[in-house]
Protein backbone atom coordinates (compact mmCIF):
# COMPACT_ATOMS: atom_id res chain seq x y z
CA UNK A 1 0.00 0.00 0.00
CA UNK A 2 2.54 2.26 0.63
CA UNK A 3 4.76 1.59 -2.52
CA UNK A 4 2.19 3.88 -4.90
CA UNK A 5 3.58 6.95 -3.27
CA UNK A 6 5.20 8.95 -6.67
CA UNK A 7 6.49 12.40 -4.45
CA UNK A 8 9.80 12.92 -5.60
CA UNK A 9 10.13 9.82 -7.87
CA UNK A 10 12.87 9.84 -10.29
CA UNK A 11 12.85 7.87 -13.45
CA UNK A 12 16.35 7.63 -14.99
CA UNK A 13 16.90 7.97 -18.56
CA UNK A 14 19.25 9.69 -21.00
CA UNK A 15 16.85 11.97 -23.33
CA UNK A 16 17.03 15.64 -24.05
CA UNK A 17 14.89 16.31 -20.88
CA UNK A 18 17.01 14.53 -18.88
CA UNK A 19 19.94 15.96 -19.98
CA UNK A 20 19.16 19.51 -19.20
CA UNK A 21 20.15 21.45 -16.61
CA UNK A 22 17.66 21.41 -13.41
CA UNK A 23 17.72 24.65 -13.66
CA UNK A 24 16.34 25.16 -17.09
CA UNK A 25 13.84 22.48 -16.26
CA UNK A 26 12.64 24.90 -13.33
CA UNK A 27 12.52 28.09 -15.07
CA UNK A 28 10.76 26.26 -17.84
CA UNK A 29 8.04 24.86 -16.11
CA UNK A 30 7.55 27.96 -14.33
CA UNK A 31 7.41 29.51 -17.18
CA UNK A 32 4.94 27.26 -18.53
CA UNK A 33 3.02 27.48 -15.38
CA UNK A 34 2.75 31.56 -16.68
CA UNK A 35 1.44 30.49 -19.71
CA UNK A 36 -1.04 27.70 -18.39
CA UNK A 37 -2.93 29.94 -16.51
CA UNK A 38 -3.29 33.02 -18.98
CA UNK A 39 -4.99 30.36 -21.58
CA UNK A 40 -8.37 31.13 -21.92
CA UNK A 41 -9.37 30.20 -25.42
CA UNK A 42 -9.75 26.72 -27.33
CA UNK A 43 -6.41 27.86 -29.06
CA UNK A 44 -3.94 28.40 -26.21
CA UNK A 45 -5.39 25.66 -24.53
CA UNK A 46 -4.59 23.80 -27.75
CA UNK A 47 -0.87 25.09 -28.38
CA UNK A 48 -0.04 24.21 -24.34
CA UNK A 49 -1.44 20.65 -25.26
CA UNK A 50 0.87 20.53 -27.83
CA UNK A 51 3.63 22.27 -25.59
CA UNK A 52 2.79 19.33 -23.16
CA UNK A 53 2.35 16.49 -25.44
CA UNK A 54 6.00 17.20 -27.41
CA UNK A 55 7.56 17.29 -23.98
CA UNK A 56 6.44 14.22 -22.44
CA UNK A 57 7.17 12.51 -25.58
CA UNK A 58 10.69 13.78 -25.75
CA UNK A 59 10.98 12.88 -22.72
CA UNK A 60 10.30 9.31 -22.69
CA UNK A 61 8.08 9.00 -19.49
CA UNK A 62 5.25 6.65 -19.79
CA UNK A 63 1.43 8.50 -19.90
CA UNK A 64 0.74 5.85 -17.84
CA UNK A 65 3.10 6.92 -15.36
CA UNK A 66 2.00 10.78 -15.89
CA UNK A 67 -1.60 9.54 -14.84
CA UNK A 68 -1.00 7.45 -12.23
CA UNK A 69 0.47 10.73 -10.25
CA UNK A 70 -2.62 12.54 -10.98
CA UNK A 71 -4.74 9.35 -8.81
CA UNK A 72 -4.17 11.80 -5.47
CA UNK A 73 -5.90 14.99 -7.11
CA UNK A 74 -9.02 13.34 -8.50
CA UNK A 75 -11.24 14.44 -6.05
CA UNK A 76 -9.83 18.41 -6.70
CA UNK A 77 -10.25 18.20 -10.43
CA UNK A 78 -13.83 16.22 -9.69
CA UNK A 79 -14.92 18.96 -6.83
CA UNK A 80 -13.24 22.32 -9.18
CA UNK A 81 -15.04 20.81 -12.33
CA UNK A 82 -18.56 20.39 -10.38
CA UNK A 83 -18.35 23.39 -8.79
CA UNK A 84 -17.61 25.48 -11.95
CA UNK A 85 -20.09 23.53 -13.55
CA UNK A 86 -23.12 24.49 -10.91
CA UNK A 87 -22.02 27.95 -9.93
CA UNK A 88 -21.37 29.97 -12.93
CA UNK A 89 -24.03 32.58 -14.33
CA UNK A 90 -24.92 32.29 -17.81
CA UNK A 91 -27.37 30.46 -19.76
CA UNK A 92 -28.49 27.31 -18.93
CA UNK A 93 -28.23 24.28 -21.09
CA UNK A 94 -31.88 23.42 -21.27
CA UNK A 95 -35.05 24.00 -19.45
CA UNK A 96 -35.56 20.20 -17.54
CA UNK A 97 -34.42 19.42 -13.96
CA UNK A 98 -30.83 19.18 -13.24
CA UNK A 99 -29.57 21.00 -16.64
CA UNK A 100 -31.23 24.23 -15.75
CA UNK A 101 -28.16 24.87 -13.22
CA UNK A 102 -25.71 23.98 -15.70
CA UNK A 103 -24.53 26.78 -17.90
CA UNK A 104 -23.33 26.80 -20.72
CA UNK A 105 -20.30 28.92 -19.14
CA UNK A 106 -20.18 26.91 -16.74
CA UNK A 107 -19.61 24.04 -18.39
CA UNK A 108 -16.54 25.77 -20.90
CA UNK A 109 -15.26 27.20 -17.35
CA UNK A 110 -15.17 23.54 -15.79
CA UNK A 111 -13.62 21.62 -18.96
CA UNK A 112 -10.86 24.77 -18.41
CA UNK A 113 -10.36 24.29 -15.38
CA UNK A 114 -10.01 20.24 -14.99
CA UNK A 115 -7.40 20.65 -18.42
CA UNK A 116 -5.57 23.28 -16.30
CA UNK A 117 -5.64 21.48 -13.43
CA UNK A 118 -4.18 18.09 -14.83
CA UNK A 119 -1.90 20.11 -17.58
CA UNK A 120 -0.15 21.57 -14.55
CA UNK A 121 0.53 18.41 -12.39
CA UNK A 122 1.85 16.76 -15.35
CA UNK A 123 3.82 19.54 -16.60
CA UNK A 124 5.59 19.60 -13.08
CA UNK A 125 5.36 16.38 -12.69
CA UNK A 126 7.22 15.66 -15.71
CA UNK A 127 10.09 18.10 -14.28
CA UNK A 128 10.66 15.27 -11.11
CA UNK A 129 10.49 12.76 -12.52
CA UNK A 130 13.37 13.34 -15.92
CA UNK A 131 15.51 15.12 -12.92
CA UNK A 132 17.14 13.25 -10.39
CA UNK A 133 16.41 14.42 -6.59
CA UNK A 134 19.83 15.23 -6.19
CA UNK A 135 19.83 17.95 -9.05
CA UNK A 136 16.91 19.33 -8.62
CA UNK A 137 17.34 20.29 -5.11
CA UNK A 138 20.79 21.34 -6.90
CA UNK A 139 19.25 23.80 -8.80
CA UNK A 140 16.97 24.89 -6.56
CA UNK A 141 19.77 26.38 -4.67
CA UNK A 142 21.74 27.65 -7.50
CA UNK A 143 18.00 29.49 -8.66
CA UNK A 144 17.61 30.64 -5.04
CA UNK A 145 21.67 31.88 -4.20
CA UNK A 146 20.91 35.51 -4.82
CA UNK A 147 18.39 35.64 -2.04
CA UNK A 148 21.40 34.73 0.65
CA UNK A 149 21.90 38.46 0.13
CA UNK A 150 18.45 38.92 2.62
CA UNK A 151 19.98 36.14 4.42
CA UNK A 152 17.62 33.73 3.51
CA UNK A 153 18.92 29.96 4.66
CA UNK A 154 19.10 28.30 0.54
CA UNK A 155 21.87 26.31 1.45
CA UNK A 156 20.33 24.72 4.64
CA UNK A 157 17.08 24.73 2.83
CA UNK A 158 18.24 22.73 0.05
CA UNK A 159 20.13 20.48 2.10
CA UNK A 160 16.65 19.92 4.07
CA UNK A 161 14.88 18.45 1.54
CA UNK A 162 17.28 16.79 -0.10
CA UNK A 163 18.18 15.39 3.10
CA UNK A 164 14.09 14.52 3.78
CA UNK A 165 14.29 12.87 -0.65
CA UNK A 166 17.29 10.33 0.83
CA UNK A 167 15.00 9.25 4.15
CA UNK A 168 11.88 8.66 2.19
CA UNK A 169 12.12 5.02 1.25
CA UNK A 170 13.97 4.45 4.75
CA UNK A 171 11.27 5.36 6.48
CA UNK A 172 8.80 3.95 3.77
CA UNK A 173 10.63 0.74 5.16
CA UNK A 174 10.46 1.63 9.26
CA UNK A 175 6.38 2.12 8.62
CA UNK A 176 5.91 -0.92 7.05
CA UNK A 177 7.73 -3.03 9.25
CA UNK A 178 6.14 -1.13 12.36
CA UNK A 179 2.56 -1.89 10.86
CA UNK A 180 3.65 -5.50 10.94
CA UNK A 181 5.04 -5.58 14.17
CA UNK A 182 1.31 -3.99 15.76
CA UNK A 183 -0.50 -6.52 12.98
CA UNK A 184 1.30 -9.41 15.21
CA UNK A 185 0.10 -7.92 18.08
CA UNK A 186 -3.67 -7.44 16.70
CA UNK A 187 -3.96 -4.21 15.46
CA UNK A 188 -6.45 -3.93 12.93
CA UNK A 189 -5.77 -0.85 10.75
CA UNK A 190 -8.41 -1.95 7.38
CA UNK A 191 -11.50 -2.10 9.88
CA UNK A 192 -13.89 -0.27 11.31
CA UNK A 193 -15.16 3.62 10.81
CA UNK A 194 -12.62 6.21 9.55
CA UNK A 195 -12.28 7.60 12.87
CA UNK A 196 -11.09 4.28 14.09
CA UNK A 197 -8.95 3.47 11.36
CA UNK A 198 -7.41 7.03 12.01
CA UNK A 199 -7.32 5.98 15.59
CA UNK A 200 -5.35 2.78 14.81
CA UNK A 201 -2.89 4.71 13.75
CA UNK A 202 -1.57 6.36 16.73
CA UNK A 203 0.31 3.26 17.62
CA UNK A 204 2.29 3.54 14.07
CA UNK A 205 2.95 7.47 14.47
CA UNK A 206 4.58 7.11 17.96
CA UNK A 207 7.61 4.71 17.32
CA UNK A 208 7.71 6.09 13.39
CA UNK A 209 7.89 9.44 15.05
CA UNK A 210 10.58 8.61 17.91
CA UNK A 211 12.94 6.76 15.51
CA UNK A 212 13.02 9.60 13.17
CA UNK A 213 14.19 12.07 15.73
CA UNK A 214 16.81 9.39 16.91
CA UNK A 215 17.95 9.14 13.25
CA UNK A 216 17.77 13.17 12.92
CA UNK A 217 20.29 12.78 15.69
CA UNK A 218 22.62 10.35 14.87
CA UNK A 219 22.97 11.82 11.21
CA UNK A 220 23.78 15.20 12.12
CA UNK A 221 26.58 13.81 14.36
CA UNK A 222 27.51 11.72 11.19
CA UNK A 223 27.73 14.80 8.78
CA UNK A 224 29.50 16.66 11.37
CA UNK A 225 31.91 14.03 11.65
CA UNK A 226 32.01 14.49 7.64
CA UNK A 227 33.37 18.22 7.94
CA UNK A 228 29.63 19.22 7.28
CA UNK A 229 29.90 23.03 8.53
CA UNK A 230 27.01 24.66 6.49
CA UNK A 231 26.85 25.92 2.74
CA UNK A 232 30.43 28.35 2.94
CA UNK A 233 33.21 27.30 0.97
CA UNK A 234 31.34 23.83 -0.09
CA UNK A 235 32.37 22.62 -3.77
CA UNK A 236 30.21 20.32 -5.32
CA UNK A 237 30.85 16.91 -7.19
CA UNK A 238 28.48 17.54 -10.18
CA UNK A 239 28.65 21.10 -11.10
CA UNK A 240 25.63 22.48 -13.06
CA UNK A 241 26.43 23.96 -16.86
CA UNK A 242 24.37 26.03 -18.91
CA UNK A 243 24.52 24.39 -21.96
CA UNK A 244 23.34 25.97 -26.07
CA UNK A 245 20.23 23.34 -25.20
CA UNK A 246 19.44 25.17 -22.11
CA UNK A 247 19.35 28.68 -23.43
CA UNK A 248 17.17 27.12 -26.53
CA UNK A 249 14.82 25.53 -24.15
CA UNK A 250 14.38 28.44 -22.43
CA UNK A 251 13.69 31.10 -25.47
CA UNK A 252 11.71 28.49 -26.46
CA UNK A 253 9.37 28.69 -22.99
CA UNK A 254 9.97 32.40 -22.49
CA UNK A 255 8.10 32.73 -26.36
CA UNK A 256 5.62 30.42 -25.36
CA UNK A 257 4.54 32.63 -22.35
CA UNK A 258 4.83 35.84 -24.32
CA UNK A 259 2.85 34.75 -27.18
CA UNK A 260 0.08 33.39 -24.89
CA UNK A 261 0.08 36.16 -22.78
CA UNK A 262 -0.28 38.18 -26.36
CA UNK A 263 -3.20 36.04 -27.64
CA UNK A 264 -4.99 37.24 -24.33
CA UNK A 265 -4.72 40.54 -24.91
CA UNK A 266 -6.00 40.00 -28.20
CA UNK A 267 -8.80 38.37 -27.52
CA UNK A 268 -7.55 35.51 -29.38
CA UNK B 1 59.12 4.10 20.83
CA UNK B 2 59.72 4.10 16.65
CA UNK B 3 56.05 4.65 15.66
CA UNK B 4 54.53 8.30 15.79
CA UNK B 5 51.48 8.56 18.17
CA UNK B 6 48.24 9.09 16.16
CA UNK B 7 45.70 9.52 18.76
CA UNK B 8 46.56 10.07 22.47
CA UNK B 9 44.32 10.77 25.76
CA UNK B 10 45.57 11.59 29.17
CA UNK B 11 43.93 10.94 32.30
CA UNK B 12 40.62 11.41 30.15
CA UNK B 13 37.91 11.61 32.21
CA UNK B 14 34.19 12.37 31.28
CA UNK B 15 30.57 12.50 32.66
CA UNK B 16 27.28 12.46 30.34
CA UNK B 17 25.05 15.37 32.08
CA UNK B 18 23.37 13.55 35.10
CA UNK B 19 19.65 13.05 35.38
CA UNK B 20 17.90 15.39 37.75
CA UNK B 21 19.04 14.73 41.67
CA UNK B 22 21.51 12.13 40.71
CA UNK B 23 24.93 12.43 41.10
CA UNK B 24 26.77 11.70 37.59
CA UNK B 25 28.67 8.47 37.50
CA UNK B 26 31.95 8.52 34.91
CA UNK B 27 31.28 7.22 31.79
CA UNK B 28 35.45 7.16 31.61
CA UNK B 29 37.88 7.84 34.78
CA UNK B 30 41.04 9.06 33.56
CA UNK B 31 41.94 6.83 30.49
CA UNK B 32 45.27 7.58 29.40
CA UNK B 33 46.06 5.13 26.31
CA UNK B 34 48.16 6.13 23.06
CA UNK B 35 47.05 4.65 19.29
CA UNK B 36 50.43 4.27 16.92
CA UNK B 37 50.28 5.51 13.75
CA UNK B 38 49.41 2.56 11.25
CA UNK B 39 48.06 0.32 13.92
CA UNK B 40 45.40 -2.05 14.00
CA UNK B 41 43.38 -1.45 17.39
CA UNK B 42 40.15 -3.20 18.97
CA UNK B 43 38.21 -1.77 22.04
CA UNK B 44 36.46 -4.51 23.57
CA UNK B 45 33.96 -4.71 26.18
CA UNK B 46 30.84 -5.27 27.57
CA UNK B 47 27.81 -2.71 27.56
CA UNK B 48 28.53 0.50 28.99
CA UNK B 49 31.88 -0.11 29.47
CA UNK B 50 32.30 2.88 28.06
CA UNK B 51 34.03 1.83 24.55
CA UNK B 52 31.77 3.47 22.26
CA UNK B 53 32.34 7.18 24.68
CA UNK B 54 36.17 6.30 24.55
CA UNK B 55 35.36 6.39 20.61
CA UNK B 56 33.70 9.55 20.25
CA UNK B 57 36.37 11.77 22.01
CA UNK B 58 38.67 10.77 19.29
CA UNK B 59 37.69 13.12 16.52
CA UNK B 60 35.94 15.54 18.91
CA UNK B 61 32.38 14.25 19.06
CA UNK B 62 32.95 14.30 22.65
CA UNK B 63 34.73 16.62 24.65
CA UNK B 64 36.79 15.26 27.90
CA UNK B 65 35.23 16.85 31.29
CA UNK B 66 39.02 16.32 32.25
CA UNK B 67 42.04 15.91 30.65
CA UNK B 68 43.20 15.83 27.10
CA UNK B 69 42.61 14.30 23.92
CA UNK B 70 45.45 14.45 21.41
CA UNK B 71 45.04 14.02 17.73
CA UNK B 72 48.74 13.88 16.47
CA UNK B 73 49.47 16.77 18.97
CA UNK B 74 46.06 18.96 18.14
CA UNK B 75 44.01 19.13 20.80
CA UNK B 76 40.59 18.31 20.21
CA UNK B 77 39.30 21.31 22.92
CA UNK B 78 40.71 23.51 20.12
CA UNK B 79 37.68 24.76 18.13
CA UNK B 80 40.08 25.82 15.45
CA UNK B 81 41.59 22.53 14.75
CA UNK B 82 38.44 21.22 14.61
CA UNK B 83 37.85 20.58 11.17
CA UNK B 84 41.14 19.46 10.28
CA UNK B 85 41.11 16.71 13.40
CA UNK B 86 37.61 15.26 12.13
CA UNK B 87 39.48 15.17 8.83
CA UNK B 88 42.06 13.36 9.84
CA UNK B 89 40.62 11.13 11.99
CA UNK B 90 36.94 9.88 10.53
CA UNK B 91 34.03 7.98 11.97
CA UNK B 92 31.96 5.06 10.97
CA UNK B 93 28.70 4.40 12.87
CA UNK B 94 26.70 1.83 13.70
CA UNK B 95 23.48 2.17 11.53
CA UNK B 96 24.48 3.12 7.98
CA UNK B 97 21.32 4.14 7.10
CA UNK B 98 21.35 6.88 9.61
CA UNK B 99 24.92 7.91 8.01
CA UNK B 100 24.29 8.03 4.50
CA UNK B 101 23.30 11.30 3.13
CA UNK B 102 22.73 11.61 -0.67
CA UNK B 103 19.93 9.41 -2.15
CA UNK B 104 23.06 8.20 -5.08
CA UNK B 105 26.28 6.39 -3.54
CA UNK B 106 28.89 8.76 -5.60
CA UNK B 107 27.45 11.80 -4.20
CA UNK B 108 27.05 10.35 -0.43
CA UNK B 109 30.87 9.31 -0.65
CA UNK B 110 31.60 13.50 -2.36
CA UNK B 111 29.42 14.66 0.98
CA UNK B 112 33.14 14.90 3.33
CA UNK B 113 35.30 16.46 -0.01
CA UNK B 114 32.55 18.90 -1.15
CA UNK B 115 32.60 20.23 3.00
CA UNK B 116 36.14 20.49 2.87
CA UNK B 117 36.23 22.60 -0.30
CA UNK B 118 37.75 20.26 -2.61
CA UNK B 119 37.94 21.39 -6.45
CA UNK B 120 35.71 19.24 -8.20
CA UNK B 121 38.19 16.97 -10.80
CA UNK B 122 39.57 16.51 -7.11
CA UNK B 123 36.62 14.98 -5.59
CA UNK B 124 35.93 12.89 -8.30
CA UNK B 125 39.12 11.31 -8.28
CA UNK B 126 38.68 11.07 -4.59
CA UNK B 127 35.33 9.27 -4.79
CA UNK B 128 36.27 6.88 -7.64
CA UNK B 129 39.57 5.82 -5.71
CA UNK B 130 37.53 5.63 -2.58
CA UNK B 131 34.67 3.68 -4.09
CA UNK B 132 37.64 1.35 -5.71
CA UNK B 133 39.58 0.65 -2.15
CA UNK B 134 36.11 -0.73 -0.63
CA UNK B 135 35.07 -2.78 -3.37
CA UNK B 136 31.90 -0.87 -4.60
CA UNK B 137 32.85 1.04 -7.76
CA UNK B 138 29.81 -0.91 -10.06
CA UNK B 139 27.50 0.70 -7.72
CA UNK B 140 28.51 4.36 -8.08
CA UNK B 141 25.35 5.40 -9.37
CA UNK B 142 23.04 3.20 -7.20
CA UNK B 143 20.73 3.94 -5.05
CA UNK B 144 21.89 3.59 -1.01
CA UNK B 145 18.87 2.40 0.01
CA UNK B 146 18.42 -0.56 -2.14
CA UNK B 147 22.45 -2.09 -0.87
CA UNK B 148 22.60 -4.65 1.55
CA UNK B 149 24.02 -3.81 4.90
CA UNK B 150 27.24 -4.84 4.32
CA UNK B 151 27.16 -2.55 1.13
CA UNK B 152 26.10 0.51 2.85
CA UNK B 153 28.48 -0.06 5.64
CA UNK B 154 31.18 0.10 2.92
CA UNK B 155 29.93 3.37 1.25
CA UNK B 156 30.07 4.66 4.65
CA UNK B 157 33.77 4.08 4.65
CA UNK B 158 34.38 5.15 0.87
CA UNK B 159 32.79 8.16 2.57
CA UNK B 160 35.56 8.62 5.48
CA UNK B 161 38.13 7.40 3.17
CA UNK B 162 37.42 10.30 0.47
CA UNK B 163 38.25 12.81 3.27
CA UNK B 164 42.17 11.39 3.18
CA UNK B 165 42.12 10.33 6.86
CA UNK B 166 44.81 9.13 8.64
CA UNK B 167 42.57 7.13 11.19
CA UNK B 168 39.23 4.94 11.13
CA UNK B 169 37.63 4.53 14.16
CA UNK B 170 34.81 2.31 13.92
CA UNK B 171 32.21 2.87 16.29
CA UNK B 172 30.53 -0.63 16.66
CA UNK B 173 30.06 -0.48 12.93
CA UNK B 174 29.47 -4.51 12.59
CA UNK B 175 26.87 -4.87 15.28
CA UNK B 176 23.57 -3.99 12.89
CA UNK B 177 25.24 -6.44 10.09
CA UNK B 178 24.58 -10.40 9.52
CA UNK B 179 27.79 -12.56 9.03
CA UNK B 180 27.89 -12.13 5.37
CA UNK B 181 28.19 -8.19 6.18
CA UNK B 182 30.28 -7.99 8.72
CA UNK B 183 32.74 -10.18 7.18
CA UNK B 184 32.57 -7.77 3.88
CA UNK B 185 33.52 -4.72 6.24
CA UNK B 186 35.93 -6.62 8.53
CA UNK B 187 38.18 -7.48 5.22
CA UNK B 188 37.66 -4.10 4.10
CA UNK B 189 39.40 -2.18 6.81
CA UNK B 190 42.09 -4.86 7.35
CA UNK B 191 43.19 -4.05 3.69
CA UNK B 192 42.74 -0.30 3.93
CA UNK B 193 44.86 -0.61 7.50
CA UNK B 194 47.67 -3.09 5.16
CA UNK B 195 47.65 -1.76 1.43
CA UNK B 196 46.82 2.18 2.24
CA UNK B 197 48.53 2.20 5.98
CA UNK B 198 45.14 3.70 7.72
CA UNK B 199 45.28 3.91 11.46
CA UNK B 200 42.14 1.73 12.71
CA UNK B 201 40.72 1.61 15.55
CA UNK B 202 38.24 -1.09 15.64
CA UNK B 203 35.57 -0.23 18.72
CA UNK B 204 33.15 -3.93 18.89
CA UNK B 205 31.77 -6.69 21.48
CA UNK B 206 32.63 -9.50 18.69
CA UNK B 207 35.49 -10.90 20.10
CA UNK B 208 36.17 -12.81 16.95
CA UNK B 209 36.67 -9.46 14.78
CA UNK B 210 39.27 -8.33 17.26
CA UNK B 211 41.57 -11.25 16.32
CA UNK B 212 42.86 -9.72 13.14
CA UNK B 213 43.94 -6.59 15.15
CA UNK B 214 47.76 -5.62 16.32
CA UNK B 215 46.19 -4.79 19.82
CA UNK B 216 43.63 -5.10 21.67
CA UNK B 217 42.52 -2.73 24.52
CA UNK B 218 39.71 -4.19 27.14
CA UNK B 219 37.56 -1.84 28.55
CA UNK B 220 35.45 -1.89 31.97
CA UNK B 221 33.74 0.24 33.91
CA UNK B 222 35.00 3.56 31.93
CA UNK B 223 38.47 2.18 32.52
CA UNK B 224 41.39 0.37 30.69
CA UNK B 225 40.83 -3.41 31.76
CA UNK B 226 43.35 -4.93 29.68
CA UNK B 227 45.70 -3.64 26.96
CA UNK B 228 48.13 -5.93 25.08
CA UNK B 229 48.16 -8.19 21.51
CA UNK B 230 45.01 -10.54 20.71
CA UNK B 231 47.21 -13.49 22.10
CA UNK B 232 48.04 -12.11 24.95
CA UNK B 233 44.58 -11.14 26.13
CA UNK B 234 42.46 -13.75 24.62
CA UNK B 235 44.62 -16.53 26.58
CA UNK B 236 43.00 -14.48 29.54
CA UNK B 237 40.57 -16.41 29.55
CA UNK B 238 39.06 -16.37 32.97
CA UNK B 239 39.52 -12.47 33.58
CA UNK B 240 37.58 -11.96 30.07
CA UNK B 241 34.90 -13.81 31.46
CA UNK B 242 34.77 -12.03 34.97
CA UNK B 243 34.45 -8.55 32.33
CA UNK B 244 31.61 -10.00 31.05
CA UNK B 245 33.53 -11.12 28.12
CA UNK B 246 33.66 -14.27 26.30
CA UNK B 247 37.09 -15.70 24.94
CA UNK B 248 36.78 -16.29 21.10
CA UNK B 249 35.36 -20.02 20.09
CA UNK B 250 38.83 -21.57 19.73
CA UNK B 251 40.24 -20.23 22.67
CA UNK B 252 37.13 -20.91 25.02
CA UNK B 253 37.35 -25.05 23.30
CA UNK B 254 40.74 -25.07 24.21
CA UNK B 255 40.37 -23.97 27.82
CA UNK B 256 37.48 -26.67 28.03
CA UNK B 257 40.19 -29.27 26.80
CA UNK B 258 42.91 -28.01 28.64
CA UNK B 259 40.05 -28.67 31.92
CA UNK B 260 39.88 -32.29 30.56
CA UNK B 261 43.42 -32.77 30.90
CA UNK B 262 45.26 -31.74 28.31
CA UNK B 263 47.81 -29.19 27.99
CA UNK B 264 46.84 -26.72 24.57
CA UNK B 265 48.71 -23.35 24.27
CA UNK B 266 45.82 -20.61 25.09
CA UNK B 267 47.55 -18.41 22.18
CA UNK B 268 46.22 -20.00 18.85
CA UNK B 269 43.17 -18.27 17.98
CA UNK B 270 43.24 -18.87 14.68
CA UNK B 271 40.81 -22.02 13.58
CA UNK B 272 43.84 -23.07 12.08
CA UNK B 273 46.29 -22.68 14.53
CA UNK B 274 44.01 -24.28 17.18
CA UNK B 275 43.31 -27.46 15.11
CA UNK B 276 47.08 -27.65 14.85
CA UNK B 277 47.51 -27.61 18.61
CA UNK B 278 45.03 -30.24 19.01
CA UNK B 279 46.36 -32.49 16.54
CA UNK B 280 50.09 -31.98 18.11
CA UNK B 281 48.62 -32.89 21.45
CA UNK B 282 47.27 -35.77 20.05
CA UNK B 283 50.00 -36.60 18.46
CA UNK B 284 48.44 -36.55 15.62
CA UNK B 285 50.29 -33.93 14.03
Amino acid sequence: MLKDITLGQYFPGNTIVHRLDPRTKLLAVMLYIVALFNAKSVLTYGIMAFVLALSIKVSGVKLKALTRGLKPVYIIVAFTAIMNLFFTDGTPLADVWLLRSITFEGLRQAIYMVLRIVMLIMGTFLVTYTTSPISLTDGLESLLAPLKKLHLPVHELAMMMSIALRFIPTLIEETDKIMSAQKARGADFETGSIFQRAKALVPILVPLFISAFRRADELATAMECRCYHGGDGRTALHVLHYHKRDILVLIGFVLLAAGIITLKILGL
Amino acid sequence: MTMATMIETKDLTFYYPAEEGRAATPALREVTVSVEKGSFVAVLGHNGSGKSTLAKHMNAVLLPSNGKVYVEGCDTCDEKLLLEIRRRVGMVFQNPDNQIVANVVEEDVAFAPENLGVPTAEIRRRVDEALAAVGMSEYAVHAPHLLSGGQKQRIAIAGVIAMEPECIVLDEATAMLDPVGRREVLSTIGKLNRELGITVVLITHHMNEAQQADRVIVMNDGCVAMDGTPREIFARVEELRQLGLAAPHTVELMEELNREGMALPLDAITVEECADAICRELGMA
